[in-house]
């Protein structure tokens, strides 16, 4: 439920952004039901409201969802038993949001393949939703910038952080990630810093791990 | 751009995002890693997480800036404090737009 209530917003905002930035409304919905992605879903849009050709803004994508990588392989050993179908189903819908409630109960995911998947279909049918009343939206609203609209992103992930951060570990990985995301981006890095950030953050929150339980 | 090179490139990002979701989970699934690989996938939510959210509430305009008219930034720490209270995902999404819709009300920040 509380993700269901999380997703209307955030895919409110993106349709609203969507319709602003001249795509077709089949367009903004197409790519809520077939990328399913949050934050490259409102990159994209910047891109195209910028002219930015095709290659680039696929490329773009590919980078900036190179993370789900990381995280259906983090999910994977915990996926035992499961038929390649439903792997292929629950794969598609794996974004940042549901990954952060499935890695938060992973020691059931074998034997809740239902709920899984429900979670999962019930998260992208609200962020259909979502889109939906913000192409609707787009059309009454003038400027987005007074409804807070731009910070839905954000905000959301500041919620998925915190709920990561349960041990001391967690909290200095966070830490370095961010930290070093922040140099690289101030460095030119406009689309891999995410990435980079993620791999060496990780590592250097493993090496903290390793040294305390020495 | 035309809606239709709009429509190809949409469905380019969605073979892309796609790829990277399946593979592992096809050719992972249920195998025992070996804990040290387990431990860092483990580590891989928060600092990705981290890595999206961070620049975009210090950075502005290509340096960091923690002024009051930076409204991501302290609007960040008040929500932060919310998701951390009530670990609502809905309450942090809605307090965060609103303290930023309600700073731009009165004239603060961009």
């Amino acid at each position: 439920m509380p993700i269901v209530l999380g997703y209307v917003p955030i895919g409110f905002a993106y349709g609203v952004l969507a319709g602003k930035s001249g795509l077709s409304e089949a367009n903004t919905l197409l790519m809520s039901l077939i990328v399913f992605a949050g934050s490259a879903q409102f990159i994209a849009v910047g891109l195209f409201a910028s002219g930015t050709g095709p290659a680039a803004v696929i490329l773009t994508t590919f980078v900036v969802n190179l993370r789900h990588m990381l995280m259906a392989a983090s999910l994977a050993p915990y996926l035992k038993g499961w038929k390649k179908r439903y792997l292929a189903f629950f794969s598609y819908e794996l974004t940042d949001e549901t990954f952060a409630l499935h890695s938060s109960a992973a020691g059931k995911l074998h034997e809740c393949r239902l709920e899984a998947i429900s979670l999962n279909i019930t998260a992208q049918f609200s962020w259909v939703v979502g889109t939906v009343l913000g192409i609707i939206a787009s059309g009454l609203i003038g400027d987005i910038k007074p409804l807070g609209l731009d910070y839905a992103l954000a905000a959301m992930f500041i919620g998925l952080l915190v709920g990561q951060c349960e041990s001391p570990v967690r909290v200095i990985t966070a830490i370095f990630s961010g930290v070093i995301a922040t140099l690289l981006y101030l460095a030119g890095w406009h689309q891999f810093h995410i990435i980079v950030a993620t791999v060496v953050g990780a590592t250097l929150g493993l090496g903290v791990e390793l040294w305390i339980k020495r | 751009m035309d809606q239709t090179l709009i429509f190809w490139t949409i469905v380019g990002m969605a073979v892309v995002t796609y790829l990277p979701r399946l593979l592992p989970t096809l050719f992972l699934s249920g195998r025992t890693l070996r804990p040290l690989i387990a431990s860092w996938l483990r580590l891989v939510p928060p600092a990705v997480l981290a890595a999206m959210l961070i620049p975009s509430l210090l950075v502005r305009e290509d340096s960091v800036d923690l002024g009051f008219d930076n409204l991501f930034f302290w609007a960040a720490l008040v929500a932060f404090s919310v998701a951390w209270k009530w670990n609502s995902l809905f309450a942090t999404v809605v307090v965060g737009m609103g303290l930023v819709a309600l700073g731009r009300y009165f004239g603060l920040g961009m």
